[in-house]
């Protein structure tokens, strides 16, 4: 989910990474240690009371066969499972190639007027999601919202109603959650374009590169790494999204628009059923956790060292 | 220029060169423009529809306008003096979101920047496990853990504390925390530490009188992050917290949300208002943000 992932270090850990590790050449002396130790207890305490043990208790929750069999006989998780895909695979995939268009034309303008419009255009990602979201909730969810007032004045007639048929409402949240993240991966990209030395695109303009084909064979093989690590990490938030389906359709209509998370939640909190809430969300698992490997890999590889 | 001027046979199709290339940066400036007030539109138009609504005094309809008639101030008078029963107690409540973020910023850069001394400066031995774990908790999103955490805390009679709220957003905040913090530790020389530990400084002390102070827009990054974090979430508050006393704003609006009655008007005007923290930081800080190394 979404906010608690606002930031991250991944262009700082990308370029320290080739960084060589410093070393404290005295060893640690035995109080040394143990003050060590000491600075330590409490991060590691706060892991494993409210991390490490929801993982084990969510695992326990969800390990009853019977939970899947009973799920997978509800059609509505299998519609669940669909739209969960079609919101990562889309949502993911158009938000990071339209982040790495934004960023080179944020790059292009660097006068006034396109400083000023970098700090609007970042205002999504600055605002709570709960307050977003909730606006466009109301902007799609009667025929006077805001949207369909637009529509209505541009062709005369009257707009769709978003929230009635399945297809338009999880276009819907995929347009929602673009809107909310797109500032936040452009920002990355651009920082990962600045870092790009400028003598590299006078060397290609020298030999007759037009604009495109530098932006194809320059900058994209250069941000190839920053480019799939962010789309790794984008897809497994994204597959633990609550908050863009929770507000802005909320499941409407007929809990047919419903994504993992909200299924889960609905399970465990509004039908009462905790366990299968749990099977629900561990569901996403067999997807999570070859992604989680694949990116912590790559991380150490070409980047973190801790 | 002088060149042309030399070879003056030249003069005229390097004229009109010059011209297309003009042309071109002409029409390329024009189609920027174009794109940046599509860009501008999309952005905004959000955040006006809550303006919209939260201006407009009928709360229970739409009035389907495209700009406020009749703008008025009243849904943000009734905010102010509490004046509908389902705002009795924003005030209340908001005080209750300030400690939840301040609390999780303090404790955060606390626990955070311990943790990366020890791992960082001191070189403990198994450090990496850490910093592993850091960067697990790190991915994995928050959300898929919430059904087993609320059912712990109701098991443990924890539930409704703002305090496990707290402790929730600390172990969500910390991993970024130290990793950042690792991180900008190594433009650090060691050698500081390797001094005043010949002059026969104790860890604690280089950790005080040292790390901290060299560590400061790092840490303040960190705060800010920990800060955002706390109230930006509201599953974590909603879920947990549910007397009226403890609850935060965001777990109050989304009791407005539940119930159908909900003044839609009063709504977008807490939204608006709850954002205004955190819009408040980012222009205050936004230079750090946009192009400053520290803010990642």
């Amino acid at each position: 989910m979404s906010s608690a992932q606002q930031v991250l270090p991944l262009e700082t850990a990308m370029r320290d990474g080739r960084a060589r590790r410093s070393r404290w050449p005295i060893r640690l002396q035995g109080s040394d240690t143990a003050w060590a130790i000491a600075f330590v207890i409490p991060y590691a305490a706060v892991f494993a009371a409210f991390v490490a043990y929801p993982i084990v208790i969510g695992l326990w929750m969800g390990s009853r066969p019977a939970l899947y069999a009973t799920l997978f006989s509800d059609p509505r998780y299998i519609d669940t499972l669909i739209n969960t895909l079609l919101f990562v695979c889309i949502g993911v995939n158009v938000k990071m190639f339209l982040a790495f268009l934004v960023s080179g034309f944020f790059m292009r303008r660097r006068g006034w007027w396109g400083r000023t419009l970098l700090v609007v255009f970042l205002l999504p990602w600055a605002l709570p999601a709960l307050s977003v979201f909730l606006s466009i909730h109301y902007m799609l969810v009667s025929q006077w919202g805001l949207l369909d007032s637009l529509w209505s004045a541009v062709t005369g007639t009257e707009g769709p109603l978003f929230l009635v048929s399945r297809s338009t409402a999880m276009t819907a949240n995929i347009v929602a959650y673009i809107w909310k993240w797109l500032p936040f991966w452009t920002l990355i990209f651009l920082s990962a374009r600045m870092a790009i030395p400028k003598e590299v695109y006078e060397a290609a303009s020298i030999d007759g590169a037009t604009p495109l084909q530098q932006t194809v064979h320059v900058t994209f093989p250069l941000m190839a790494n920053v480019y799939l690590v962010a789309t790794l990490l984008s897809t497994v938030w994204t597959l633990g999204d609550f908050s863009t389906v929770y507000f802005v359709t909320s499941g409407a209509p007929a809990r047919s628009t419903d994504v993992l998370a909200t299924y889960g939640f609905n399970q465990a909190f509004t039908v009462g059923r905790p366990e299968l809430g749990a099977a629900a969300m561990m569901s996403a698992l067999p997807l999570i956790i070859p992604l989680v490997i694949l990116l912590i890999r790559r991380l150490h590889r070409s980047g973190v060292q801790l | 220029m002088t060149d042309q001027v030399a070879i003056s046979g030249a003069a005229n199709p390097d004229r009109s060169a010059r011209r297309f290339r003009r042309g071109r940066r002409l029409a390329g400036n024009i189609a920027g423009a174009g794109f940046g007030a599509v860009l501008l539109v999309w952005t905004l138009l959000p955040v006006y529809n809550m303006l919209l609504i939260a201006l407009d005094n009928e709360g229970d309809e739409f009035t389907g306008n495209l700009w406020p008639d009749d703008p008025s101030f009243e849904s943000f008078w009734v905010i102010w003096t509490q004046g509908h029963w389902y705002l009795e107690h924003f005030w209340h409540q908001f005080g209750n979101s300030i400690v939840l973020g301040l609390a999780t910023m303090v404790l955060t850069m606390v626990v955070g920047s311990l943790a990366s001394f020890a791992i960082g400066r001191m070189q403990l031995r198994r450090g990496r496990l850490i910093g592993d774990a850091a960067l697990l908790t790190y991915i994995l999103p928050t959300a898929i853990l919430v059904i087993p955490f609320v059912h712990i805390m109701h098991r443990y009679g924890l539930s409704d504390s703002l305090w496990v709220v707290i402790a929730a957003y600390v172990a969500f905040a910390t991993p970024y925390a130290v990793l950042i913090l690792h991180q900008y530790g190594k433009l650090v020389p060691i050698e500081l530490d390797e001094c005043a530990k010949i002059d026969g400084a104790s860890p604690l002390q280089i950790y005080l009188r040292i790390y901290l102070p060299l560590m400061t827009p790092a840490l303040i990054a960190v705060g800010v992050y920990a800060l955002l974090l706390a109230w930006n979430d509201y599953l974590y508050q909603f879920m947990l917290l549910s007397s009226t006393s403890n609850m935060t704003v965001a777990a109050a609006i989304d009791q407005f949300f539940d119930s159908d009655e909900a003044p839609w008007n009063y709504m977008m005007a807490v939204a608006l208002v709850y954002s205004l923290p955190p819009i408040a930081i980012y222009f205050a800080l936004r230079r750090f943000m946009s192009f400053d190394r520290v803010w990642g």
